[in-house]
This record gives C-alpha cells, structure tokens and sequence, in this order.
C-alpha cells in the first residue's frame, strides 16, 4: 500500500465536494482498473443522476470520470479509468491508487440524465464508455423500465462485459469489429418503438456516426444523447488580472477563482446574491477590455457593449480587465 | 426563547409569528426580478430572522396539515403525480426527510439502510418503516405523506426537451391559481398570465438557471400578494369563497385585521438522484395589524402597495383595496 497524502488544498473543481478513501482497486482490462471510494467513516454518500461524473483531483489537476453505479442512496461510489499513456497524467496517477488512499472529489455532477418519459432506454458504448451507460442501465432495472445495450469493444478489452451480461442478459449486443457493429446499429435503429431514446457514449467520430445514422433514419433530436467521455466540461476559465482604477489595485483571477472571490478575498464588499450570474446583485463597471460574458442576465445588448459585467460568473477575453472600483 | 438581542427593544415582546415572518422588502417600491439566493442562510429583519434552515416548522405546524388533509379529501385534484416523476416522488420525500431529520434532531430522525426507512417524528407520534421505491409502503403514497410532514406545498418539474413541465406536485395552499390547471404545463406557460416578466426576459432566465443547477444544489427567492382572512387556501377551485372578500375589503372596518400580507418563501432544489427541480412553496400570513407593531415593515408596505404600477395590482388581485390598505398604514 502506497501513501499517497492527501494534496493540501482541494482544487476550485472539487471545493464543496467530498474526502473518500479508495476501498477497493481492481483491473477491468489490461489497461483500465476499477476503483471504489466510500466514505472514510462509513455511511451513505448523496445520490446521483444516472450517467453523472465525478470530478477527482490528482496532485495539481482534476479529471472526471463517470459514475457506473445506479445512483440510488450508494454507499460507495465506483468508477473505472482508462490509462492514457500521452494524457496529462491524471490516468496514470489514478492507476497508482491503492486501497486506503484518500481523494478529494467534487459532488456528483450531471450532464448525461436518462429522459423519464422514455418508454426503452437503447444504450450504444464503444470501449471505456461503457461506464456511463452501465449506470444508465442500472437505474432503467431500479425503475422498471427497459434497457438494451450494444457494445462495441476489442476482444478481451472489454471493462464490465460480465456485470453488462448479468444486467441485461439477451437486451445486451457484444460487438468486436465494425461491419458487425453496423449491422446491429442499423437494424436497432430502424426497428425501435416510438418513444425509445437513444444514448451513446465513446470516442467523438463513433458517437458522430452513431447520431449520423440515427438522423438519417429519421429520429428527432429530442431522443439523442450523447457524453464524450471523460470531457466533461470544467470550465474554470483562464486566468487574467484586474486593475481597480478607483482604488489602485491590481488583482489576479486564477482559473478555477471567480473575479467576485477574488475581490472579496482582497478585502473588497461587492453586493451578491445568486452568485451564479442570473440575480444582477454583483454587476460591475468595466473602463477597458472586454469581459467574457457567461451570466444570464445582461442582454445580448448589453453584453456587446462591455461596459457592464456580472463578476461572480463573467471573466476576461483580455489578459487585463480595468474596473471601476 | 428569544435569541435576538437587537437594538429594539421591542422585538423581544412581539409573538413568534411576526418575529418569525419573512418580511420580503428591502426597499419602498417592488418589481419583479429574479430574487434568487442560497438557501439555509439566515435573514436578520427589523423584528427577527428567517431562513436558516429549508423546512420551516412552526406553531401553526399541526393545524395546516390538518387543513390541507381536509382540502385532498375533499378535492383530490390538488395533488396530481404522472407515470414517470414516481421516482422523483421519492427522491424528494428522502431529500425532505433526512433534511428535516438534520434541522430538526430533538423531534425527528430519519434512517436509511438500502431501501429500507424510517421516519421518526414526534411532533406527530410517529415513527414508521417504509421502502423507498415502493407506493404501497407509505400510508396514501409518497407524495400525500411528503405533504403531512411539512407545511409547504410541493412541485416537482421534471426537465426535458430543453425546458422544465409541471409534472407532479400537491399544492393545498395555492395564492390565486390551479394547481390542476398547470398539470403538464411547460415553464413557459405556467408563468404566461404574469405580466411584464416575458417582456423583461424573466421566466427565460429563471428557467436557464434552474436548469443548470446542479443535483443537490439548493436556492430559494420570496414571493408575495394579499390574502383576506386567516386563510392559506385561495386556489382557484375555491374562488367563490374568497373571491368576494375582494369586493367588500375596502370599506371594512376590520381591515387591519382582516387584510394580510401573504409571503411565500419558495425553495428551489434540484433533486439528487432524478435530477427533477422540487419547489416548496411555504405561505406565511401576517395581518396588517401585526405589520404595524414593526414600524419600519408599516411604513415600507405602506408605500410599496401605494407605488405599485397598475398591472402588477391587478395581476395580484389587490388592485380594489390596496389604497384602502396603504392609507392605514401609512396614517397610523
């Protein structure tokens, strides 16, 4: 067992979230391992929406990996990482995890949710995506509603193909090479009932197809879902400076640090209230450079202007913004 | 019990429904905007403080759920759950319970052990064992026992299509509208009788935000109109007996007491495990009478009812006696 200490302040992404203690490692595949976290003083952990990711902090950086349990009242949470040799590392430091380590991770996050008015639930993955669709066709059995699954996969590269096969039995496709492939996924597409939803999950160009052909075959947007997996947006934005011309200061806004944090950690009272850019409490004057506008309440008029911004959300397109503060 | 030491001191004298009351202006005149904040954060007033916990239980606890038992049997149409939020059902009834079981650990606990509850709550005497996931378990189903354990009124949205519908709910207490009229309703038609806010781009922005709110992330904003009489259930199906009031009011001789202002403190949260946005709606009645005892909240009322444009007067029902109302106020 290896002791990896715990980094000693938690990354912006993963502020607010949980310290979990990895219970259990084990290996998927050659290059993919399963890694389940539970609550170091045991107990429940806050239910998720089927399909959620988790972002985890390793050393420095972040990463988000899917969820692959049902969601409902877990008591531990489980998630399976893909090695990626060239990535930024946050693989590789997820694969030296051993049991007892402890991580700091955000709270479930959704952006892949199952419809509730679906009436069949058909599930596409290919490779490592398989983790947000297992979960998918876990929660569809939790509420009595039907799933199917084509997976695509390399021979004896498959993460979860047993549990895959345990859950779904004969609503479970395997595939291992293209031609097959395309063959199930025309002949499902074309043959669903009305009010099936689809939801796809691998490498970008496979979901591109996957959608293509459904487009084609006449589904409505409204039934497409898609995750690129373990692209979940993060958005914490880039950093950039601030001169207060008014009190003659200048201030840097980390990514990740929102500007209102910024200022109020210089001491400075700016009235808030929603803090998420859609109350206009916090709306500042700017002098110069243009802010990156991402609140809901300014106009798109008003956001061309640039003379107005909401800090608690909005940043900088320029490497310096000048405020009238 | 009194915890507010203030420069008033009067306020320690006044009765626990004024100290308690939500008083919702900052200011000597009211628009809409999108009052929303984070919740559990406590709201010093003039007399108190609200909000610092989500379901708030107070001494008028047992009498409106006894009212609103009376109101379902009655008219079974105030609560209403389609096919597919039976799952939010239940995702909201265990946020609520274990919620109330943290706020409130002296009368109320709450368990849960896979599926497996228990509710503790000695308010009522109860202590019962139920399956999540399971109508049957729970006496009249998930959603009519949600609606005997707290005082507010509850709708759940569920989110698809890139907007949110009015799926599921029990509303007893509605201020001035149907509950079973908006059933199936998207975000958009719900709010399409109030005036100005789709000029002003509000309901868009309201929606946007609610539905970039994270599981488990928990919001509130306040919300207000006048009610005449001591009485929560103005909802249109029960027009005709509160209707009339509206005619008479001004000349009353009771008004003070009669006339009420009626603050909702709305809760907006995204459930945990459905992803569904659950609005408690908790309705406070405070008479003018009461009103006056503060008399900053005497003289703010007073001027907002009396600035109060023409068509936000009348969308909220008020516009025959709301001069009646300001006057006193402002004379006393």
């Amino acid at each position: 067992m290896t002791t990896t200490a715990l980094p000693i302040s938690a990354h912006p992404a993963v502020e607010g979230g949980l310290q979990l203690e990895v219970t259990s490692v084990s290996v998927q595949t050659e290059s993919i391992v399963s890694i389940i976290l539970a609550n170091p003083s045991g107990g429940t952990l806050p239910s998720y929406v089927p399909g959620s990711h988790l972002v985890v902090q390793y050393g420095d950086g972040v990463n988000a990996y899917s969820l692959t349990g049902s969601g409902n009242a877990p008591s531990e949470y489980a998630i399976s990482v893909l090695r990626v040799e060239d990535g930024a590392g946050g693989s590789m430091a997820m694969h030296q995890l051993a049991v007892g380590d402890r991580v700091y991770v955000s709270r479930p996050r959704s952006a892949f949710a199952p419809v509730s008015t679906a009436t069949h639930h058909l599930l596409v993955a290919a490779g490592i995506g398989i983790t947000p669709v297992l979960s998918h066709a876990r929660a569809a059995a939790d509420r009595g509603t039907t799933s199917s699954l084509i997976y695509v996969y390399r021979p004896g590269a498959g993460a979860h193909v047993d549990e895959a096969r345990e859950l779904l039995g004969p609503a479970l496709t395997e595939c291992s090479n293209r031609t097959g492939f395309q063959e199930v996924l025309t002949e499902q597409l074309a043959s669903q009932n009305l009010g099936t939803h689809l939801y796809v999950c691998g490498p970008g160009a496979f979901m591109d197809g996957v959608l293509g052909q459904a487009r084609e075959l006449g589904w409505p947007e409204a039934r497409l879902h898609s995750e690129a997996f373990g692209a979940a947006e993060l958005d914490e934005g880039e950093p950039f400076s601030v001169n207060l011309v008014r009190s003659g200061i200048k201030l840097e806004v980390p990514a990740g640090v929102s500007l209102l944090e910024t200022l109020e950690n210089a001491g400075k009272t700016i009235p808030n209230m929603c803090r998420k850019g859609i109350c206009g409490e916090c709306s500042l004057s700017v002098l110069r450079g243009a802010p990156q506008h991402r609140d809901l309440y300014l106009t798109d008029e008003e956001k061309a202007e640039n003379t107005t911004m909401m800090c608690c959300v909005s940043r900088s397109e320029d490497p310096e913004l000048e405020l009238d503060l | 019990m009194s915890i507010n030491i203030d420069k008033n001191p009067e306020s320690d004298v006044l009765p626990e429904r004024i100290r308690r009351f939500p008083f919702p202006f900052t200011a000597e005149q009211y628009r809409y905007s999108a009052n929303v904040e984070p919740a559990h954060k406590t709201v010093e007033t003039e007399a108190g403080a609200w909000g610092a916990g989500l379901i708030d239980i107070d001494e008028f606890y047992l009498q409106e759920l006894a009212d609103r038992d009376q109101i379902l049997t009655r008219d079974p149409s105030r609560m209403q759950v389609l096919p597919h939020m039976r799952p939010a059902v239940w995702d909201a009834l265990t946020a609520v319970l274990s919620s109330m079981a943290e706020d409130y650990p002296d009368t109320m606990s709450f368990h849960r052990e896979g599926n497996t509850c228990r509710w503790q709550n000695t308010l009522q005497n109860l202590n019962i064992e139920f399956t999540a996931g399971d109508d049957d378990s729970l006496p009249g189903g998930p959603m009519r026992f949600l609606g005997s354990q707290i005082q507010d009124d509850i709708v759940l949205l569920d989110i698809r299509e890139d907007t949110m519908w009015l799926d599921a709910g029990l509303v007893s207490f509605a201020a001035d509208w149907s509950f079973s009229f908006d059933v199936g309703m998207n975000f958009l038609e719900i709010h399409g009788p109030v005036p100005r806010v789709k000029e002003e781009n509000i309901v868009r922005r309201a929606e946007q935000f609610l539905m970039r709110l994270q599981p488990g992330e928990q919001f509130r904003r306040t919300n207000w109109t006048m009610t005449i009489g001591q009485r929560l259930d103005t909802s249109t199906e029960t027009y005709p007996e509160w209707g009339p009031d509206r005619g008479t009011i001004a000349t009353d001789p009771d008004l003070p007491d009669k006339l009420h202002l009626r603050v909702e403190v709305q809760h907006l949260i995204r459930l945990p495990h459905t992803g569904v946005v659950m609005f408690l709606i908790r309705s406070y009645l405070l008479s003018l009478t009461d009103i006056a005892k503060v008399p900053v909240w005497r003289e703010k009322l007073g001027h907002v009812l009396a600035e109060l444009p023409e068509d936000m007067a009348e969308y909220k029902g008020i516009i025959r006696y709301r001069k009646a109302a300001s006057d006193w106020l402002l004379a006393s």
